[in-house]
């Protein structure tokens, strides 16, 4: 037994999390329950949160600290983990453990944290700048690893906490003051780069629609792998109304895809827009329902092996100004976790014996010779 | 009945094409040799490339190794014997021959199309150009192709079985038992009967022909070296390393988690400990250096030991992260198995230019212990002390090899694990503080006043919960903090730690035995690392010509030892040979403000020990005649 060990006794008894919604949280096996209820103040530190006013960021805290006290785990079995940026510092204002990392590295810590521990729950918070241009091959490499792990990508489109330059999420001809003759190089669609990566769980949401965020996150809880949530996040001093197009209620019927598994994707105001697919190509386009008729519609199956179908939709998003995109929860699919092999193999290998007289013997090896 | 010739020392080199498994050679050699009782050292010597183009200068592999009746210090300068498979093979290695050695040569491979190859105008086994030597060339290919005909072998695979009959040849030779290489093949080609049988059969041939032959009328007999009683072992840096941290790892109660990318030479480390799961072990072979220390750091988050092993152009990208692991105070081990350098520089060459990188190659005041190893079974205790600093004083540790000892070899007098103390990680279990209001607190940064070490709290832990990272934390709390007073209270107090450690540090040895008259050496040589080996062997040389020489050496690099300055002051002359361009000595400069000869040689080889003796006894004999 190690002393990590001798810390969890409880790890002895199989966990899962009750909801009361009837959600599995197979992503949280393993990690032990709360023996009381918690509540949000739980998951408040007592550090003062320094974003800017009107900052999404607040909304989004706002929400991961509803929402946690219902996954009913010990908070002293979450760790979060961040890089850097503006929304990096997250953690400090979170009652848990949290580990605030440098830029762009925050993936390749926690995947060190949920191999080490099937008692944790590891969330990664980090940004557009942090996960997609620093950090952006730890991030495709926990992503098709599959490593337990949420991921809460907050993306403003803009450099904040270096004060305003572009990003790569920017559109292109993005003035700021890096580019004060606009920004030439083509943005990541962060969701496209997930589904290339084969993450296991994508989805899109936003930080001003707290029911929506909330579910989203739950369900990225809930899923057992690598969980990416792009959310979009508004930042009112460098890039104020980048996301107004889908938060203004004038335009938000129209500018949203929904996307709800098992559903007909259709939107707009009285749902006169919906979503079809090209036989030959496999690209969806945005058309008025009224011209092709409702059985024409593509309905939205986010458990699809392949990948093809997910990414597909993700082209639907405006890569420059944003006008319209999909919203939800893109794929949700089982597969083996990284983290969960490895502790196998620890353990499978653990079972030939590893006492003291069989370190002994490894040490001793082969071919030894005895001076008297 | 054959002469048979005593003799107290043997240095071998076995050398040949990358693909001619010259390598396995030099190591079953080097196996029977240690078996036998016979002190070892070993030099294996390699291009980076896996299969250069056969029968060229630059594909020739060698593998060096030195066997004795007493005990030796380096694989040595020069061989005395040079078992060279082909012409390109003879041509890199002959300059290193003293006239008169024996060469061994496969006379098949003595084509014209290889002599030309390797720019030979005219055969040098018939040229007369070898006269000076003792030259046998045998046709090791035929008489191997003739052993093994009856396996049904392609003419390619019964070729590959010669470096087996000149093992045999050699064997017999030097009175090697056989018992072991039969036994290793017999294990390493159980899948394969055909090429088992062929081998072990190539090898026997090889045994016999000497027996049977006229051309050796001398075999050699070197007698086992006096060591001290135990069970012994040969053992290279690599796995004597990986060995220390996984023994560590189970001494400290932590789970070993190694993350790491793999680099030339330290794969090794990263193959072994992946072998040894049961103990524990996880092993992530991350996308990139910079994830396999991220993850190793983020398992010491979570109370793993975290450990990353590399080489010098890893070090580089890991500097962030060891950064981050200093502010953060948690334990971490890197390894740094140094090559040459700068840039990739020659992979499989050793060097130890990454002293500098590994002390001061971090942005802002970010100091971390170091130590090195002297020797390949010196990795072992070295890794043990480096965890146990790390977690008592949680700290990222550095600790520095080379290719040198990482794939050199040496016997080892196999420890009892029993006799090794645990390491307690102590683990904060409750809060330590009580705030304004007299509720119990944690303060993650409320360090141990003796040690100056914070708490270590893991995940999982209640009441424990806590938020560390690369922001500058305030005392105590670890509450982000941009305050003047407490920013240059933390540096100094991080300063302080790791100078603290000076108290776990014994002092210093020097080896300075008084002349008949009572006198002392005016001359020190200090070493650190790998150069401990032809630094011995060079002194012991001096002093066999009546001179008197000190000498000590490192283990310590930051720290120092408490009474190092003491001992520099006390000699005339401090001489510190470096496989750099004087880095230690820059260090020593630096810190004790006393004059520093240092003796610099960057060929990607072990500094010889000749050249080095003849050195040392010029600056000794310099010194005659002036005032101590």
């Amino acid at each position: 037994m190690t002393a990590v060990d001798q810390l969890h006794p409880e790890l002895d008894h199989p966990t899962s999390a009750p909801n009361g919604t009837g959600q599995s949280y197979r992503g949280l096996a393993g990690v032990p329950l709360s023996l009381e209820p918690l509540n949000r103040k739980d998951f408040t530190s007592d550090q003062e949160v320094r974003w800017c006013p009107g900052c999404g960021d607040y909304a989004v805290l706002a929400a991961f600290q509803g929402f946690m006290p219902e996954l009913g785990i010990k908070r002293e079995n979450t760790v979060i983990v961040s890089g850097i940026g503006c929304s990096s510092r997250f953690p400090y204002y979170v009652d848990t453990y949290g580990l605030h990392s440098i830029h762009g590295r925050a993936t390749a810590i926690a995947t060190g944290v949920a191999t080490a521990r099937e008692d944790v729950a590891v969330f990664v918070i980090t940004g557009d700048g942090d996960a997609l241009s620093i950090g952006g091959n730890h991030l495709i490499h926990v992503l098709r690893r599959n490593v337990n792990v949420t991921i809460l990508l907050f993306n403003n489109r803009i450099y904040g906490l270096t004060k305003g330059q572009y990003s790569p999420t920017s559109e292109i001809g993005k003035i700021t003051k890096s580019t004060p003759m606009g920004s030439l190089d083509n943005p990541f669609n962060p969701i496209s780069l997930a589904l290339g990566a084969e993450a296991t769980f994508v989805a899109r949401t936003i930080d001003s629609d707290r029911k929506h965020l909330t579910s989203v996150l739950k369900a990225a809880v809930a899923h057992r792998g690598s969980s990416l949530v792009e959310i979009y996040q508004n930042c009112p001093i460098f890039n104020d109304g980048a996301f107004d197009a889908i938060k203004d209620p004038a335009t938000s019927a129209d500018a949203i895809i929904p996307l709800t598994h098992g559903e007909p994707i259709r939107f707009g105001v009285d749902g006169h827009l919906g979503v079809v697919r090209d036989q030959q190509t496999g690209a969806f386009s945005v058309v008025e329902v009224g011209e092709v008729g409702e059985d024409a519609l593509a309905v939205h199956d986010a458990h699809l092996a392949d990948p093809s179908f997910a990414f597909a939709l993700s082209r639907l998003t405006d890569a420059g100004v944003l006008h319209r995109a999909p919203i939800g929860i893109f794929r949700d699919v089982e597969a083996s976790t990284y983290d969960d092999l490895a502790r196998d193999q620890v353990a499978l290998a653990a079972s030939l014996g590893n006492d003291e007289d069989a370190l002994q013997t490894m040490i001793n090896g082969g071919d030894t010779w005895t001076v008297h | 009945m054959k002469h048979v010739n005593t003799l107290d020392r043997v240095v071998i080199r076995f050398a040949g094409d990358s693909g001619d498994g010259m390598q396995l050679t030099g190591d079953r050699f080097t196996s029977d040799s240690a078996v036998f009782g016979n002190d070892i050292s070993t030099l294996p010597n390699f291009p980076a490339e896996i299969r250069a183009p056969a029968g060229t200068l630059p594909g020739v592999s060698s593998f060096q190794l030195h066997f004795a009746n007493y005990d030796i210090m380096t694989p040595g300068d020069r061989p005395d014997v040079l078992v060279a498979m082909n012409p390109a093979a003879l041509k890199a290695n002959i300059d290193d021959l003293p006239r008169g050695g024996v060469i061994i040569t496969d006379s098949a491979d003595f084509t014209k199309r290889n002599l030309a190859k390797v720019g030979y105008d005219s055969d040098p086994l018939t040229d007369g150009s070898l006269d000076d030597y003792q030259v046998h060339a045998l046709d090791l290919t035929g008489m191997t192709l003739g052993a093994v005909k009856d396996f049904g072998l392609t003419r390619k695979d019964a070729t590959r079985a010669k470096n087996m009959f000149a093992l045999g040849l050699l064997t017999w030779l030097y009175h090697r038992p056989t018992d072991g290489t039969i036994s290793f093949l017999t294990t390493k080609f159980a899948s394969k009967p055909e090429i088992r049988d062929a081998n072990i059969t190539a090898f026997k041939a090889g045994y016999a022909f000497g027996e049977t032959t006229e051309v050796f009328a001398v075999t050699y007999e070197v007698a086992p070296a006096p060591m001290p009683p135990g069970k012994y072992r040969q053992i290279s840096g690599n796995l004597a390393l990986a060995y220390g941290l996984i023994t560590a790892s189970r001494k400290a109660g932590l789970p070993l988690f190694l993350g790491a990318y793999p680099i030339t030479p330290a794969s090794d480390v990263l193959h072994e400990l992946s072998k040894h799961k049961r103990f524990g072990v996880t092993t992530f072979q991350a996308e990139d250096e910079i994830a396999g220390i991220g993850a190793a750091l983020g398992a010491s988050f979570a109370g793993h030991l975290g450990v990353t092993t590399t080489s010098g152009p890893g070090v580089v990208l890991k500097s962030e992260t060891i950064g981050l692991a200093v502010a953060t105070e948690l334990p971490l081990i890197i390894c740094d198995i140094q090559r040459a350098g700068p840039s990739t520089g020659m992979p499989t060459k050793t060097e130890q230019a990454d002293l500098l990188q590994v002390m001061f190659g971090r942005n802002g005041e970010a100091p971390v212990p170091v130590l090195a190893a002297q020797s390949p079974a010196d990795c072992f205790p070295t890794a043990l002390e480096a965890v146990q600093l790390a977690i008592k004083y949680r700290t990222p540790v550095v600790i520095l090899s080379d290719g040198y000892i990482a794939n050199g070899a040496e016997p080892w007098l196999i420890p009892d694990l029993n006799a090794i103390p645990p390491i307690d990680p102590e683990f904060a279990q409750a809060s330590n503080a009580t705030d304004k209001a007299g509720e119990p607190v944690f303060m993650p940064y409320l360090r141990d006043p003796q040690t100056l070490a914070r708490p270590w709290a893991i995940p999982g832990t209640a009441g424990l919960q806590h938020r560390i990272g690369g922001i500058e934390k305030a005392r105590d709390t670890g509450a982000v903090s941009y305050d003047p007073a407490n920013h240059e209270e933390m540096v100094r107090t991080r300063q302080a730690k790791i100078n603290g450690i000076v108290q776990d540090i014994p002092d210093l040895i020097v080896d300075d035995p008084a002349d008949a008259d009572g006198r002392h050496a005016r001359v020190l040589v200090l070493g650190w690392g790998s150069t401990y080996g032809p630094i011995v062997a060079a002194a012991r040389r001096v002093r066999k010509t009546g001179r008197l020489i000190a000498y000590t050496h490192l283990r310590h690099l930051n720290p120092f030892p408490a009474n190092l300055g003491d001992i520099l002051r006390s000699y005339d002359r401090i001489i510190v040979p470096e496989m750099n361009l004087g880095q230690l000595a820059l260090l020593l400069r630096a810190k004790y403000l006393v004059d520093i000869h240092s003796y610099s040689r960057v060929r990607g080889l072990p500094i010889s020990l000749s050249e080095l003796a003849r050195d040392l006894e010029a600056e000794i004999d310099q010194l005659k005649g002036t005032n101590p």
